[in-house]
């Protein structure tokens, strides 16, 4: 919490708008073939998820609690292995039944 | 307010209040898990329309556009309560939280309205996989944002009465912690559902 000031709400907020204008605005106008706008729905999303965390939770390294760090590293962790988990049994499955 | 200058009251009430933002902050990592195991039944569902309606003809970009915004700002009122409540501002506090009421509210209306138009054009939750994962994915956090605007009426009446305690700021931070974790959630789903099916 040390680090909320309005200045980062701002930023914060700025920053959200921008990277959902880009992917609402490619997906609207279809100005680039879907492959590549897929990528960039998946970049800007990954990087609004960080500026949410660093802008509105206040996570940093330096004054959120290690243990609140510790949580989040290992909630990533257990995502990675389900949904990565998930897909590959899923794709496998696919693949081997022609589904 | 430094360690030195605080009475041991304070001291315990910081404690626990310490203890509960942890406590609540793990809730949230379970939260995210099950939002991440909902995203992961969607994608692998997507193809399953079972010869119904896909995303690209039932989502509305305009209304998930709208959507986004409400939220986005929702959350930035509910930054700028939280800034009140540690200058002490009681009034402006509820002014915020109102604010972030009403934006909330704004939210929870477009999705009910979404789904009744899906349900009334025979796409509900049962006519295919693909569609019974969309309702179980966007309901489960159209839930926890009504959820979160029952929380924000109960506190503001709690600022109303009993003022901007320690106990009522230490909630108002863990509701701050909730509504901002939804807007994260509402990120993946509009990168996941909505843009993806309407490319």
């Amino acid at each position: 919490m040390e680090h909320a000031s309005l200045r980062n709400y701002i930023i914060g907020f700025v920053l959200a708008v921008v990277l959902s204008v880009i992917p609402f605005w490619l997906v609207a106008t279809h100005a680039l073939p879907p492959q590549r706008t897929l990528l960039i729905i998946g970049i800007a999303a990954v990087l609004q998820v960080l500026v949410h965390l660093r802008f509105f939770l206040h996570i940093n390294f330096t004054t959120t609690p290690k243990e609140n760090i510790l949580a989040l590293v290992f909630t990533c962790l257990l995502l990675f292995i389900m949904v990565g988990g998930s897909f590959w049994i899923m794709f496998d499955l696919h693949q081997r039944m022609s589904l | 307010m430094s360690a030195a200058h605080m009475s041991a009251h304070e001291r315990e009430e910081a404690e626990t209040h310490e203890q509960r933002a942890l406590g609540f902050w793990l809730y949230l990592m379970g939260d995210a898990v099950i939002f991440a195991l909902l995203f992961a039944t969607y994608a692998i569902m997507i193809p399953g329309t079972a010869g119904g309606p896909g995303g690209k003809q039932l989502f509305d970009l305009n209304n998930a556009a709208l959507e986004t915004v409400l939220l986005l700002v929702s959350s930035t009122t509910f930054g700028i309560a939280s800034l009140q409540v540690k200058a002490g501002n009681r009034g402006a506090v509820m002014g915020w939280l109102g604010v972030t009421f009403l934006l909330g509210a704004g939210f929870v209306f477009l999705e009910i309205r979404e789904f009744v138009g899906l349900i009334a054009q025979g796409a509900g939750p049962d006519r295919s996989g693909f569609l019974s994962a969309f309702f179980t994915l966007v309901g489960t956090h159209g839930v926890h944002v009504s959820m979160g605007l029952l929380w924000i009426l109960i506190l503001s009446a709690q600022v109303m009465t009993k003022g901007l305690t320690l106990p009522v700021a230490s909630r108002l931070y863990r509701l701050g912690l909730f509504w901002h974790f939804l807007d994260i959630a509402w990120v993946g789903i509009f990168s996941i559902v909505y843009l993806p099916g309407l490319l």
